[in-house]
């Protein structure tokens, strides 16, 4: 793998991220209702001054000029206002995305942490008794709605027992540590459960795969414990797979992060997103939207170079 | 002759054709057998809700509205604010539910199979337009843009179903194209166009037909995914609304009365996981169906 590949492939980020700057544009602005919707039901605000305001957002201009001129500015970091807050778009997304990389991450190392063990378990213990019941939880996994569950943990952990706070991200007057993580527990938990079962499937397929290769029974037949032939041998190399959909999936969690963001009122970029939704805030929109395909995009990219790295028969020039 | 036939029990058991061999290795899937018949019985509640519920979804008992009710003998799941019947309204629920999941999924087939068909079979720019299409609408953020499109339009069932259906054909024309771009090579197909047979009776009375196995095990499982989409757009409010009940909006109602009425959250979570369920057991068992090897 060489810097020259890699460039090549952030070039080629471009023309993707310029096809879906222009459907979401178009899709938001064929779509009813308009930026300044907010205003038109409010009796104080005359005919004149929302001409005056569509004028100085230039939303008088023809569609096409629109987009040029928005794609530019957006391409150079010009993000624009938000016409909720008034405040620049950049700061506002900027502010949140500590938040969401809390919550998504640590979602994310407990999703793997959890998954891949149990992968391995159910291949290495293939037609037991304990993979029967993986798979059969990994099925039930795969058909949670997780928003649901969501509501139940909540009913028995915030509203019966009282052992941990139902929503937020910290309780008023208590910065401490402790707390944040008291409040990280349910929202964490939602949010890699999701991924949990599926990624466990890919871990259990690979390695049934792999463990039926001719040098997994040479290494066998060697003597080497049953232990090394799992962990050395096999694992490495069921990784693969399970790497590209681990990679590809990290960006589906940041989606994710909008509904469990909204049930858990979590100050992140999902919320932002609802939020400037209610508002009809269609700068922060099209910015969030962009910072979504962009991480889509770029998980991608990992994904192939992940692979490159893992496996040295893979080279990319 | 009988006699023969008689002392060969390989020859009688094994059924003879596609379609018997197909449906011998479903019915030997247990679990999927089980979700076949699990769905069929919540198809025949959603269709005859009208007849079986106790009460009529919006009929409101005078006397106990105010503060919901536990669940009894009169009120199996019990009873909301307003004094409706929980059950009833989530036999009903599953008529919004299931449709939604069902006519999207069939929706994004489709369009992913007239995408994939087109872009297999005539290859060159064609599939090289379709593909980069495909590419840059699979690096939207999907879950959000119908989060966004459905609160900005407040969609009818039918925009519903037409918003997640028209953004989730991708998977399906990737593998329709795969399938297309292998079966065109074939001798029948030649023989197809040799005989005189124009594209569209090669793409869609030769080609389609052999494609048809890996098409219904992902459409069967696009269900699964759709109707899941639907109750959390439900869930946030941005789906179908109220007074119409889906499994998701329900769950919206409930959501905020969680402390005071909590099995009004219970069961129509517990409807929409074992919907689910049943549609991925099914989707599995004709995985393996299909495609033997597997």
């Amino acid at each position: 793998m060489s810097l020259s590949y890699i460039f090549k492939r952030l070039l080629g980020m471009v023309p993707l991220l310029l096809g879906v700057s222009l459907i979401l544009f178009g899709v938001l602005h064929l779509a009813p209702g308009g930026p300044l919707d907010v205003y038109a039901d409010n009796p104080s605000v005359t005919q004149e001054a929302l001409d005056q305001m569509k004028r100085a957002f230039g939303l008088d201009q023809p569609l096409p000029v629109q987009y040029f001129r928005w794609v530019t500015a957006f391409f150079q970091g010009e993000w624009g206002y938000s016409i909720r807050t008034s405040q620049p778009v950049m700061e506002e997304v900027l502010a949140r995305i500590p938040a969401t990389l809390m919550l998504s991450g640590s979602a994310f190392f407990l999703a793997l942490l959890v998954a891949l063990p149990l992968g391995i378990l159910s291949a290495t213990r293939r037609y037991t008794g304990v993979d029967y019941f993986i798979t059969l939880m990994s099925f039930l996994g795969i058909s949670m709605p997780v928003f649901w569950l969501a509501l139940m943990l909540q009913l028995l952990f915030a509203v019966q027992w009282r052992v941990l706070p139902s929503a937020g991200m910290q309780t008023i007057g208590d910065g401490s540590l402790p707390d944040l993580l008291r409040h990280l527990v349910l929202p964490v938990f939602i949010l890699a459960f999701a991924s949990v079962a599926g990624w466990s499937r890919y871990m259990r397929s690979s390695m049934v795969e792999i463990l039926s290769q001719d040098y997994i029974r040479t290494a066998r037949a060697k003597g080497v414990s049953a232990r090394r032939v799992t962990y050395s041998h096999a694992f490495r190399n069921a990784l693969i797979p399970v790497v590209t959909v681990v990679a590809l999936d990290s960006a589906a969690i940041l989606s994710g992060a909008v509904i469990t963001e909204t049930i858990f009122a979590w100050p992140g970029l999902g919320r932002l997103f609802i939020d400037s939704m209610n508002g009809r805030d269609y700068p922060v929109l099209m910015a969030l939207l962009m910072v979504g395909s962009f991480a889509l995009v770029l998980s991608n990219l990992i994904a192939d170079l992940a692979y490159s790295l893992i496996d040295p028969r893979i080279r990319y020039d | 002759m009988t006699d023969t036939l008689k002392r060969s029990p390989a020859s009688r058991k094994r059924p003879e054709g596609f379609w018997p061999t197909l449906i011998a290795r479903f019915l030997k899937h247990k679990l999927a057998v089980l979700g076949l018949v699990v769905l069929i019985i919540l198809g025949l509640l959603a269709i005859f809700a009208p007849f079986l519920a106790p009460y009529t979804f919006d009929g409101q008992d005078a006397s106990i509205i105010g503060q919901p009710q536990p669940p009894s003998a009169k009120h199996w799941m019990g009873t909301d604010q307003l004094g409706r019947d929980a059950f009833t309204r989530v036999l009903y629920g599953a008529r919004i539910s299931l449709m939604v999941g069902l006519f999207s999924a069939l929706l994004a087939t489709f369009l992913g199979t007239l995408v994939g068909a087109l872009s297999g079979y005539y290859r060159g720019w064609t599939d090289a337009v379709l593909m980069r299409v495909t590419d840059v609408v699979l690096c939207i953020p999907l879950l959000p843009l119908i989060i966004l499109l459905s609160g900005i339009l407040r969609p009818s069932v039918t925009l519903l179903i037409a918003i997640v259906g028209s953004l989730s054909w991708m998977g399906t024309a990737r593998l329709v194209r795969s399938q297309f771009l292998s079966l065109r090579e074939r001798e029948f197909v030649e023989a197809s166009r040799a005989l005189g047979g124009g594209d569209n009776r090669v793409m869609f009375r030769h080609i389609l037909p052999n494609a048809l196995g890996p098409i219904i095990v992902s459409t069967t499982l696009s269900v699964g995914g759709t109707i899941m989409l639907e109750s959390a757009l439900s869930f946030l409010g941005l789906g179908v609304q109220p007074p119409t009940p889906t499994w998701g909006n329900l769950l919206n109602y409930a959501s905020q009365w969680l402390t005071g009425a909590p099995w009004l959250a219970i069961f129509p979570g517990l409807m929409i996981l074992i919907t689910v369920l049943a549609v991925n057991f099914l989707g599995d068992g004709l995985r393996d169906a299909f495609d033997p090897r597997n």
